[in-house]
């Protein structure tokens, strides 16, 4: 709660016409005892010290700078004390329109509705510093410096000994009897450094040796991870392990838990559990490590159209008996559970024949080495066939494939592979379109079918989550079942904070990209824990001390908070009060955004304060004459962003908007909608990022729970007696700031249409 | 001994390996050589799969950098010299001169001003830019830069008496003292001039894929117009050339992973743009791995895009500026001779290092990729170890500063 600011004035960076000095008198005025210091200075980034001083000799607890977007210069606004910034260049004076739609004139005084528009957000730059106050510390007071690694293969391996190199204990899991994982498999391995030509040794021995001698790991086998509660830097792990259940604390983890392959039945059609003489890849390497392979003429058959039309059809008929089923059904619907009881959680399989397809590069690097070794082995003796369609290869790989093609044992077609079956005591592929120039049918002793690579978590909850939302990773099946993340730029987002996957249980990956991915989410659970113990938010609030306090005594135990977390964040006991996990909290303000009773709050963001904002701005009765008033809520990740380059591209907007950022519309509480019609806004804008599968909202949910609120906050305002036209939400991508100027001219012209909201005049 | 860590490159990697390594409590100095961090992918209209803006996840990582006091970032910057050894390493930096304040001034206006104009690099030379200039409306840091070089000398006169530019200023050297360093100097697109059969650059309506971003970008020459260059009017028919310059021993040895799925996205942005156009694809192989497969599919069951497995032999210019492009059809062997309105080279990524002078002590394949440095405690990331699409950049780029922490904290 600032009760002393300063309010400094950018004149470079304000222009307009406007008085500043008559803007800064008017701010005393306004203000008096809490505006404790008024400046003006020509060139403010050139006075960052001036501040510093005031804020010394005048013991200043808030600072409000009116200029350019808070997006500017922030490094030169660093400040002790709770600091806010005005947009006056962006989004008041480059991007005024007068209600003509004509823009500013060089060298003339500021318009009235200018000079309106800049005090209304003077005044609410004063408000939120007012209404907000520095976070305390939400800081663990020791966080548990062991991470739990989920997979003993390649990549667990890997994390494991990157964790324990970074000084971290590790905690390392694996569900089998044999550490290696897949890699135990493989004859040899696909490249992993420059020059990329040549098979490379996984080196699993050594691997192994080094993770079991660590002693700052420590491995459980034939284990599984029966519980996971808590939150990053003191999670509370429970094991399920041969010797029984075992305890333990840890702060973070990375998920490894790699890929099983997929069921044989989605692969008869290429002969796979139909005949002896075909397997898959995998199934290849670990006959031919054992030396059971004698086969002379092998074919590799990457061509997996054969499965999938298969697949394809059986879909259909299944999809028709399913139809046929529910119209059976359709007088007997299915029992719902019964208010107030918990649905048992189910974990779906995942698991189809799209995996099969998503391993294509992974099917086509190591079928290279797969015959790249029974070549070598057999010192070319052994004649192998691969058979593509595509030889997906992608990047810097192209150069083993190039070396392949050299191999004197190896020879390879593009080819649509039209049957494959036995035919006596050996196997005939038919092939069609291939490069040679004809089709044929190539006689082999033996068929190599690629591997699916169905992630764990497709088919298992892996880290049995004790947690409000579930114990499983939510909306896996955006990504068929991987562990992936939405997001391109950051890919090891998932929405379970403190929890990152790594290698293919997040994506199919070769084994140099197993071995990148396994060191960036070590990278990633060190942070969670080191975050956790300073009480600052991770990605992509990163650094942000503040976090959501909650006022139990009004709760009414709705639970919405705690069901709409994106990140699963709130537990709850067993009335539904809401338990807040602090560490697992990315700061979106999702919660209450949802939360009917106000009661939850941020130090520098909550209700009240953009409330009091929203009430702040000066709303003129004469709707005819002075114009309409609109409120725009914009999330700041995207569409604010968007509003200030709009401006500063020369895009201009009705003069009759006032904008305030909020953190993600997921944030935005249906109260600050009343708060606008009952203060006599004409309207309410709210601004955010693209929704559905391809969603863009950082916090997940954002736009979506927007929404979704907005049918209940239509209901409220027909209730009341106002039309529901009045709020209305849009998508505004950040790069779309060419779309500015329209979204707004013409919801304020829909606006003038409709005429005042009836509150108005009340 | 420091714990400060150098990254070399502020592109989507170095951002990466700079915010992440700092997230944890490291100094950080970003160098780049630019004017502004971002590096390629500000270039890029939208990424693949999901057709999301770059600006995006780009606005988070500057956000990332601005509130944290641990990074601090130097422009219009190189590495001039490297001494000393791992944990121990002096840097010198040169830096030149940006000729403006220090801060966010709007010099828009200013510029619009000003009567020299330059060949626009940031637009691959499909529009020009003003002597003072932002490469784009998200540029970061939010500061013009000055080109001296492209005033002219009634713009001297004006820059002279505009209190936020200053035409003296000079390059000066700094040096940094880390203990550890990520080299993320990405790429540039592979030179056309050297592909003699594919128009080398002079058939008018014969683009590269980069080029053809800038088309798209609401940001661009046209104002995200798919138009030809050469007389502006959309384009009916296009076709995608790809692995123009990959996968070839006589230039670039690799595939550069991304280039398939970039035509598939382009193809998107033509279908979108222009609903009558259609879109023919020439490919060797087509690279879309893992879940990228969904984005093919959905390609080819738009109808707009036809996939042709061959080889282009030639592409020349004809009648009415079109483009003639002869192929190869590999699977009927027929040889194709077909006419479009605009062709689209989907050229591929050379490593920045290629042909320049390293001052860090890199081991380099012969193609320029990094190969190695890891025991001088310097870690490659991103497209300068090899192609990589924006994900695996940031992916390489979180390992590369888990690598470079270790370093400066396991001494």
């Amino acid at each position: 709660m600032s009760s002393k600011i300063g309010v400094y004035f950018d004149a470079a960076n304000i222009g307009g016409g406007l008085d500043v000095e008559a803007l800064a008198a008017g701010v005393k005025a306004k203000w008096d005892s809490l505006v404790a210091v008024v400046r003006v200075f020509p060139v403010l980034a050139e006075q960052a010290q001036s501040i510093v001083k005031d804020i010394e000799d005048n013991g200043l607890d808030g600072v409000l700078i009116c200029g350019a977007s808070p997006r500017q210069d922030v490094e030169l606004y660093r400040f002790p004390v709770l600091t806010e910034r005005v947009n006056l260049r962006e989004q008041c004076v480059l991007s005024y329109e007068d209600p003509l739609g004509n823009g500013l004139v060089p060298g003339q005084p500021a318009p009235e509705l200018l000079v309106q528009l800049a005090t209304d957000y003077i005044n609410m730059g004063v408000v939120k510093l007012q209404k907000g106050s520095l976070p305390d510390s939400a800081a663990l007071e020791k966080g548990v410096r062991r991470i739990l690694v989920v997979g003993g293969g390649f990549t667990g391996l890997t994390a494991a000994a990157e964790a324990a190199a970074s000084g971290y204990e590790v905690v390392l899991v694996e569900k089998t009897d044999r550490l290696g994982g897949a890699v135990n498999n493989i004859p040899t391995g696909s490249p992993l450094q420059g020059p990329w030509e040549d098979k490379e040794s996984t080196n699993l021995a050594e691997r192994i040796a080094a993770v079991e001698q660590n002693p700052k790991i420590t491995v459980y086998m034939s284990s599984t991870v029966a519980k996971l509660a808590g939150q990053p830097g003191q999670y509370t792990l429970t094991l399920n392990t041969p010797e029984g259940e075992k305890t333990l604390e840890v702060g973070s983890a990375v998920v490894a838990a790699g890929w099983t392959p997929l069921d044989p039945k989605y692969m008869e059609a290429m002969g796979l559990g139909v005949s002896p003489k075909v397997m898959h890849a995998a199934e290849f390497g670990k006959q031919f490590l054992a030396g059971k392979i004698t086969a002379r003429r092998i074919a590799f058959v990457l061509d997996t159209t054969l499965a999938e039309e298969a697949a394809a059809k059986q879909k259909a008929e299944a999809e028709a008996e399913a139809q046929a089923a529910e119209q059976a059904a359709e007088a007997a619907p299915a029992e719902a559970p019964a208010e107030g009881e918990e649905a048992v959680f189910v974990k779906q399989n995942l698991e189809s024949i799209e995996h099969l397809r998503y391993s294509n590069a992974v099917n086509s690097v190591g079928m290279l080495r797969l015959a790249n070794t029974v070549c070598e082995k057999t010192n070319d003796v052994t004649q192998c066939y691969v058979l593509y369609k595509d030889m997906v290869v992608p990047g810097i790989l192209e150069r083993f494939y190039r070396k392949m093609q050299d191999r004197l044992g190896l020879m390879m077609t593009k080819a649509d592979v039209t049957s494959i079956r036995e035919e006596g005591d050996h196997m005939v592929v038919s092939c069609e379109n291939t490069l040679l120039g004809m089709d044929f049918d190539l006689d082999c002793d033996l068929v190599v079918v690629p591997t699916g690579l169905v992630p764990v978590s497709a088919k298992e909850a892996i880290m049995q989550f004790e947690y409000r939302q579930g114990p499983d990773f939510p909306d896996l099946d955006l990504f068929d079942g991987y562990l992936d993340s939405n997001y391109i730029c950051f890919p090891y987002e998932t929405r379970r904070t403190g929890v990152y996957a790594a290698g293919c249980v997040r994506q199919p990956m070769t084994l140099d990209g197993c071995l990148q991915d396994a060191r960036g989410a070590v990278l990633k659970a060190i942070q969670a824990i080191e975050c956790a113990e300073h009480g600052v938010a991770v990605h992509p609030r990163s650094g942000d001390r503040t976090y959501p306090v909650f006022n139990f005594v009004r709760c009414t135990q709705c639970k919405r908070c705690t069901e709409e977390c994106p990140f699963g964040a709130l537990d709850d006991d067993e009335k539904g009060t809401p338990k807040p996990n602090p560490a697992r909290c990315r700061r979106c303000g999702t919660c209450f955004g949802a939360c009917p009773e106000r009661v939850i709050s941020f130090a520098n963001y909550n209700i009240d304060q953009i409330g009091s904002m929203i009430r702040e701005v000066s709303v003129p009765k004469d709707f005819k004459n002075e114009g309409p008033r609109i409120l725009i809520l914009a999330c700041e990740n995207d569409a604010y962003p968007a509003l200030d380059m709009a401006a500063l591209q020369g895009h201009t907007w009705s003069p009759y908007v006032r904008i305030i950022p909020v953190r993600c519309l997921g944030s935005v509480n249906a109260i600050w909608v009343s708060d606008a019609m009952s203060k006599g806004y004409d309207g309410v804008m709210l601004l955010g990022c693209k929704y559905g599968d391809d969603y863009q909202c950082h916090f997940v949910k954002g736009s979506e729970l927007c929404a979704r609120r907005m049918t209940n906050i239509a209901e409220t305002l027909n209730r009341l007696g106002v039309e529901p036209e009045r709020v209305e939400q849009f998508e505004l991508a950040i790069d779309e700031a060419h779309c500015v100027t329209d979204m707004i001219d013409g919801f304020v012209k829909r606006i003038e249409q409709m005429g005042p909201n009836p509150f108005k005049a009340m | 001994m420091s714990s400060a860590i150098l990254v070399v490159g502020g592109g989507f990697a170095g951002l990466t390996a700079a915010i992440e390594a700092a997230e944890l409590g490291h100094d950080v100095y970003i160098v780049e050589k630019t004017p502004f961090l971002g590096g390629r992918v500000a270039q890029l209209n939208k990424y693949f799969p999901k057709l999301c803006p770059p600006s995006c996840g780009l606005e988070i990582q500057f956000q990332r950098i601005r509130n944290n006091p641990r990074i601090k970032f130097f422009t219009l910057a190189e590495v001039t010299a490297l001494s000393g050894s791992k944990g121990n390493y002096t840097v010198q930096v040169t830096l030149q001169p940006r000729h403006t304040a220090a801060h966010a001034v709007d010099l828009g206006f200013f510029a619009s001003g000003l009567e020299g104009e330059a060949v626009n690099d940031f637009d691959f030379g499909l529009s020009t830019r003003k002597p003072l200039y932002k490469s784009a409306p998200f540029a970061f840091p939010s500061r013009y830069v000055l080109d001296p070089k492209s005033l002219t000398a009634a713009d001297k006169a004006k820059a002279a008496s505009c209190k936020f530019i200053n035409l003296n200023e000079e390059a000066r050297t700094i040096e940094l003292q880390v203990g550890s360093i990520v080299v993320a100097t990405g790429w540039k697109p592979y030179d056309v001039t050297n592909l003699s059969n594919l128009g080398a650059g002079t058939v008018k309506n014969c683009i590269t894929n980069m080029q053809m971003e800038r088309l798209a970008s609401p940001y661009g020459p046209t104002a995200g117009k798919i138009v030809r260059p050469s007389d502006h009017v959309p384009p009916r028919r296009v076709c995608f050339v790809q692995c123009a310059g990959s996968r070839d021993q006589n230039h670039l040895n690799y595939c550069s992973y991304i280039c398939c799925m970039a035509s598939i996205k382009q193809c998107f942005y033509v279908a979108e743009a222009l609903p009558d156009a259609h879109c023919d694809i020439f490919y060797i192989d087509l690279r879309a791995p893992g879940r990228y497969i969904k984005t093919l599919d959905k390609a080819r069951a738009s109808g707009k895009v036809s996939f042709i497995k061959g080889k282009v032999a030639n592409v020349e210019q004809i009648e009415g500026d079109r483009v003639r492009v002869q192929a190869e059809d590999a699977v009927r062997g027929e040889k194709l001779t077909l006419d479009y309105d605009l062709v689209v080279l989907a050229t591929g990524m050379q490593p920045s290092l290629s042909q320049e002078n390293c001052p860090l002590p890199l081991p380099l394949d012969e193609e320029g990729f990094v190969m190695g440095g890891e025991e001088a405690g310097i870690f490659a990331a991103g497209c300068a170890v090899m192609p990589l699409d924006v994900t695996r950049s940031a992916q390489t780029g979180t390992a590369a500063a888990l690598k470079a922490v270790q370093t400066v904290e396991g001494r």
